[in-house]
């Protein structure tokens, strides 16, 4: 293992290089706030990538543990780790952060070092929420990581960015008021510990257990976003820059379900169990109902939005069947969902970019235009609509087959996401891509340039990775999600 | 090792074609497109034919590529089962796979997507060489679906034509129905046998066969049938069978190439062998088998009599095809499986040849697609006549011909199996041996005999008025019909060739194939039929002497004089008496709407599926999320804390007399609290 604090290194390189960034001040060096900015990110990759190759997959605790005590009044630590269930989203993020500042490179022109070092303070920040195992610790990155999102909305942001990154920024904090008041319950019933892994261990009684059970789910609930508290989602996309709606689909939303694997599961397993089927009951919800609502969408990005919160019902689905399948099937999605929401949402940046609109209506025969872009857009329409080959396969084949084990019924209901995801994926391709030349607007339209192409690439090659070879990503979880499996299992009522 | 090796480069080779092709290709000229493409899917014939030579030899294969995935105690491979069922799909897709290759470089010469035409065939072929190669079922999902996305980029191929971006996207959203099904009967192979691999799964089944499962209310459902029917949806999907047929007569929109390739010789027919590959567990039940019987008669028969109106030459070969899955599918439902296979084989043979067929005569009418504009094609395109001739005496049955021994051993499994539905599944594949012969043969005369019919002044956009796509360009630069006075002319060789090369195995490969195949012991180990339970096979073998034997014989049984009777009939009405098919339309105009409207399948889909959704979306939308969640629930939250904050506003006025009033009375308040609490 490493002697290096990396994940210290992927907490504060990014936020270091984000200062930096900020320090090249007005717009007459965004030249070189965006070298900064994109240096800062690639380092902050790099500093990543020795935890997956270091990585011990038959550990399941934590690895590259850091401990320092931060207020030892409280018995507050500076501690770190990553197990297979974090690590991989802090790669994740590292590697989005890249993408996100590649794609503003040439889109933004205003505040153009503000708004990289939002991004990369975020990044930073988002890393802490991966690798904290202290409950302070973790609460300020979970409430500091919403500030530099709600800026990218609110001040990058389309016309109504306003009303949609309040209505982002209200919802987010009253779930996280909730979960504040859950810390401190457990901290208290713990005899003074913010330690994440000795609230693991804590006994509590099963009426305890509902009550936090019920804050944790409002908290997270509305981050993944899960239905009813979803409506803030499509808004924030539709108002934020293409950067901002790549971040919040490919990272943000898998906070909420992350904490569901870190707090509820293994420190409320009874609780867990007793309200599995409402979980079960939302998530199906989430499949089911929001990809109607998907179809009928006219806004590209309100479409994709939806899309978002249909695949993560997948996510919840699959933790919730308490099954190895599941679980890793909800994992293997959430970091596909990374890259092929990314991805989508950065296709349509690229249109938006050149015709300034996101109405499908405005669209109509692209590929005439635009082969290129067509052709990759078909890969990632297709990996949204989850066909075998593409990483978006692969989680909802996990969760459907441990869905068949678990009952039927909720097998039944997840599979008709195979033919409601294609239905919305493929009849957005075909009015916006297929077709006749629809307008002058499509007529004008030039085909990717050298940087698009790069970033739709790369993010391809994740996309196709991922299905054809799953292997890499799902054997670092094994080791952790059985342990978690194991502890979930045994009652903490005394 | 070294066959290991040439396991791999079967599907590797096309897939190199595919990507060459395909990656580059803007930048590559039309020449390498064709030849690393056509190179690629000859490697794998010739690779197929050296494999099929080795597991006659005895060396059936089955073993791992790579692990995809593991999850808990589940393990997902990548990996090859080689047999003789296996071998046989090989040749038949590799051999009319590269038909086809060498057949589309005469018939896209004029397209400008000629090079991405080569990758998506040649990218169909890895597709579907993996479906057949695989040796587990998620390889086989895996194959599924590429073949389906394969299909939906070549339906759309040329995608400005509005009924093709259509035909497309309903192809594969037919085909999702069919997954959905076929998805959740994986699921419960996982669940039930504890793991995807073929050989563990068929093992184990025995033991499961009495197995049941509660899925609704009280009653317990058998395992295996209810995981056989959710196979079988998958299958019906894939296989166009009644009712998620309704995706492959539009798929005619795609060029016709792939007509031939995709949509008549292999990628339908992936359903008819994946219920073959799962004879161990469809044979243990037979509720599934009935089901899977009644599926097919119903469209063997009923897609047949929509062969008989249609007027686009591609229209009615791809309803024979239906008709022809449908009897496919009734073998597998009697518990026939190698006969399956063989009509499959067969089928493949000469139904690729009657796309390519009328592919050559597409060309060589100028791009119209109408029969009523064509006639006395012999004179001009002899080799294209011929063809089609035999492909078209294949498909009726001729004795000695191949379509005859698949077809006749299909009939007489039906007429042995004693499982329940198969008193209508005789009936209707006896019926349908008359419609075919009819439908063939009343394109084959409109087409190739009677009078000329192209090139009039007035034909020449004649036919805007009838049928849903006609007026379709089929291409931008490819002009349309024959001008007045023009003659069709014989197609180029490349065209040609693979006609002559398709039209040999159509006459021969029944004749040579019936007996090994389906009476000897070349599908031992690979396809179970519990003759106890279904002894059909069992009788048909006892009934068989020689393929000559077989030949002479019907020439006195009722199947051949029902051929002979349509073949005539056809002749008589549109040859002699072309009034009386036109009277009997007005006569029955009810039934030839019914007809016309494909029985009204489509309508329905599109009302109650395709608008239901859309109407269940705006509801949801606009009523649950718009109006309830954000309109009452967030918006009015945020009204109610407007209405709070509302009225503490009037407490803070700003006037200090107000907030030394207010004062006054707290504290008086409070004092008289406290007082009375004394």
């Amino acid at each position: 293992m490493s002697t290096y604090p990396l994940l210290s290194f992927a907490i504060w390189i990014p936020i270091v290089a984000g200062f930096f960034v900020l320090a090249t001040g007005s717009d007459r060096n965004a030249p070189l706030a965006r070298m900064l900015a994109l240096f800062g990110a690639i380092a902050a990759f790099l500093v990543t990538i020795p935890l997956w190759t270091g990585f011990d997959i038959a550990n399941g605790g934590m690895q590259f543990v850091e401990l320092k005590t931060w207020i030892p009044r409280f018995n507050i630590n500076y501690h770190l780790g990553v197990d297979g269930i974090s690590m991989l989203f802090v790669v994740l993020n590292a590697f989005i952060t890249i993408i996100v500042v590649a794609a503003g490179w040439e889109v933004i022109q205003n505040k153009v070092a503000q708004y990289n070092a939002a991004f990369l303070i975020m990044s930073g920040l988002m890393n802490g929420i991966f690798t904290s195992l202290d409950g302070v610790l973790f609460y300020v990155f979970f409430e500091a990581s919403l500030i530099p999102l709600y800026l990218i909305i609110g001040v990058w942001g389309g016309p109504s960015r306003v009303y949609a990154a309040f209505k982002f920024f209200l919802y987010t904090l009253f779930g996280s008021l909730l979960f504040l008041l859950a810390l401190m319950y457990l901290f208290i019933q713990s005899g003074g510990s913010f330690s994440i892994l000795e609230w693991h261990k804590l006994p509590i009684a099963l009426g305890a257990q509902i009550w936090l059970f019920l804050a944790f789910l409002i908290a997270f609930a509305v981050k993944v976003p899960m239905w009813p508290v979803h409506t803030w989602l499509p808004d924030a996309h539709v108002e934020a820059p293409t950067g901002g709606s790549i971040v919040l689909a490919a990272i943000a939303l898998k906070l909420g379900a992350y904490g569901f694997l870190r707090f509820s599961l293994p420190i409320l397993p009874d609780a867990s169990h007793e309200l599995s089927s409402l979980v079960l009951a939302l998530s199906l919800i989430a499949v089911v109902y929001i990809g109607f609502v998907a179809l009928v969408q006219e806004d590209m990005k309100k479409l994709v939005a939806y899309s978002s919160i249909a695949h993560m019902g997948f996510v919840t689905l699959g933790f919730f069947m308490f099954s190895p399948m599941g679980i890793e099937g909800a994992l293997v999605q959430m970091v596909s969902h990374g890259f092929v929401s990314g991805a989508m949402f950065f296709c349509i940046g690229v249109m938006y970019d050149r015709v300034h609109s996101r109405q499908i209506a405005d669209y109509g025969g692209v590929v005439n235009k635009m082969p290129k872009f067509a052709a990759l857009f078909m890969l990632f329409t297709m990996a949204n609509s989850g066909l075998p080959a593409t990483s978006g396969f692969v989680g909802e084949f996990m969760v459907i087959l441990g869905a068949v084990k678990f009952n039927f019924w909720v097998a039944f209901a997840a599979a008709s996401a195979m033919i409601i995801g294609a239905a919305y994926s493929l009849w957005m391709y075909k009015r916006v891509v297929f077709g006749d030349v629809g307008n002058h607007h499509v007529e004008e339209l030039s085909d990717i340039n050298k940087r698009e192409f790069a970033i739709l690439g790369v993010l391809a090659i994740a996309t196709l990775w991922m299905g054809l070879y799953p292997q890499p990503f799902t054997e670092v979880m094994h080791a952790s999600v059985t342990d978690l499996l194991r502890h979930v299992a045994i009652s903490k009522i005394q | 090792m070294e066959m290991q090796k040439l396991y791999l480069l079967v599907p590797l080779a096309p897939l190199f074609g595919a990507m060459v092709a395909g990656l580059f290709c803007r930048v590559i000229p039309r020449w390498l497109a064709h030849t690393v493409t056509i190179a690629g899917v000859a490697t794998a014939f010739i690779a197929s034919v050296i494999i099929f030579k080795d597991v006659q030899a005895g060396h059936v294969y089955n073993g791992t590529v790579y692990t995809w995935l593991t999850s808990g105690d589940y393990r997902f491979e990548v990996g090859f089962l080689i047999d003789t069922l296996t071998t046989t799909m090989m040749l038949v897709v590799t051999f009319v796979s590269l038909m086809v290759h060498i057949y589309t470089i005469g018939y896209m010469q004029e397209d400008p997507g000629y090079n991405r035409f080569f990758s998506y065939i040649s990218l169909f072929t890895f597709s579907m060489l993996m479906l057949v190669m695989s040796n587990n079922f998620m390889q086989l999902f895996f194959g599924w679906e590429a073949v389906g996305l394969v299909s939906y980029l070549l339906i759309g191929f040329w995608y400005t034509r509005p009924t093709a971006i259509f035909a497309n996207m309903k192809a594969f959203l037919v085909n999702r129905v069919g997954d959905f099904g076929f998805i959740l009967g994986i699921g419960l192979v996982l669940a039930h046998f504890g793991s995807l691999d073929y050989k563990t799964v068929f093992e184990k089944a025995p033991e499961l066969a009495a197995t049941t499962i509660n899925i609704w209310g009280a009653a317990d459902w058998s395992l295996m049938t209810v995981t056989c029917i959710c196979l079988f949806i998958g299958a019906m999907g894939k296989s166009a069978q009644v009712p998620l047929h309704v995706w492959l007569p539009d798929s005619m929109e795609g060029p016709t190439p792939i007509s031939a390739l995709i949509h008549a010789a292999t990628m339908v027919t992936a359903g008819i062998f994946m219920v073959s590959r799962m004879s161990p567990l469809f044979e243990l039940s037979t509720t599934a088998l009935s089901f899977v019987l009644v599926i097919g008669a119903i469209t063997a028969l009923f897609m047949g009599f929509l062969g008989i109106i249609q007027n686009d030459i591609k229209r009615v070969v791809a309803y024979s095809t239906l008709s022809q899955l449908g009897y496919m599918t009734v073998a597998l439902g009697a518990s026939a499986y190698s006969v399956a296979i063989f009509h499959l084989m067969t089928h493949a043979f000469f139904k690729a040849l009657l796309f390519l067929a009328a592919g050559s005569v597409i060309i060589g009418m100028h791009h119209d697609q109408d029969i009523r504009n064509m006639g006395g094609l012999r004179k001009y395109m002899p080799i294209t006549w011929i063809t089609s001739l035999v492909g078209s005496l294949a498909l009726i049955g001729t004795p000695f011909l191949s379509g005859f021994y698949s077809k006749d051993s299909i009939i007489e499994a039906v007429g042995l199996s004693h499982i329940p539905g198969s008193g209508f599944a005789y009936f209707s594949v006896l019926a349908g041996v008359f419609v075919t012969a009819f439908y063939s043969f009343r394109m084959y005369f409109l087409v190739f005999h009677g009078e000329e019919r192209f090139g009039k002044a007035d034909d020449a956009h004649h036919h805007e008025h009838e049928g849903d796509h006609d007026d379709e360009e089929t291409s931008h630069d490819h002009h349309h019909g024959l001008a007045p006075g023009q003659k069709p002319h014989e197609t180029p060789w490349v065209v040609w060739l693979p006609l002559v090369l398709l039209a040999i195995p159509s006459l021969l490969i029944g004749y040579i194939a019936i007996e090994p195949m389906l009476y000897g012991n070349y599908f031992d180990g690979v396809i179970h039929i519990d003759h106890h339970a279904h002894p059909a096979m069992e009788h048909l073998k006892e009934e068989f002497h020689s393929a000559a034997a077989m030949g002479v014989h019907s020439l006195t049984s009722l199947p051949f004089i029902l051929a002979l009777s349509g073949v005539v009939l056809s002749w008589f009405f549109y040859m002699k008496r072309p009034d009386i098919p036109a009277a009997i339309q007005r006569r029955f105009s009810a039934i030839h709407t019914l007809l016309e409207n494909k029985y009204y399948f489509d309508k329905f889909n599109d009302v109650v599926f395709a608008g239901g959704a859309r109407l269940l979306g705006k509801a949801l939308w606009r009523g649950g999320d718009v109006a309830v969640i954000d309109g009452f629930i967030v918006n009015g939250s945020a009204k109610l804390v407007g209405w709070i904050s509302s009225i503490t506003r009037l407490f803070q006025t700003g006037y200090v007399y107000h907030y030394a009033f207010t004062m006054i009375i707290g504290v008086f308040v409070l004092m008289t609290l406290w007082i009375n609490r004394a």
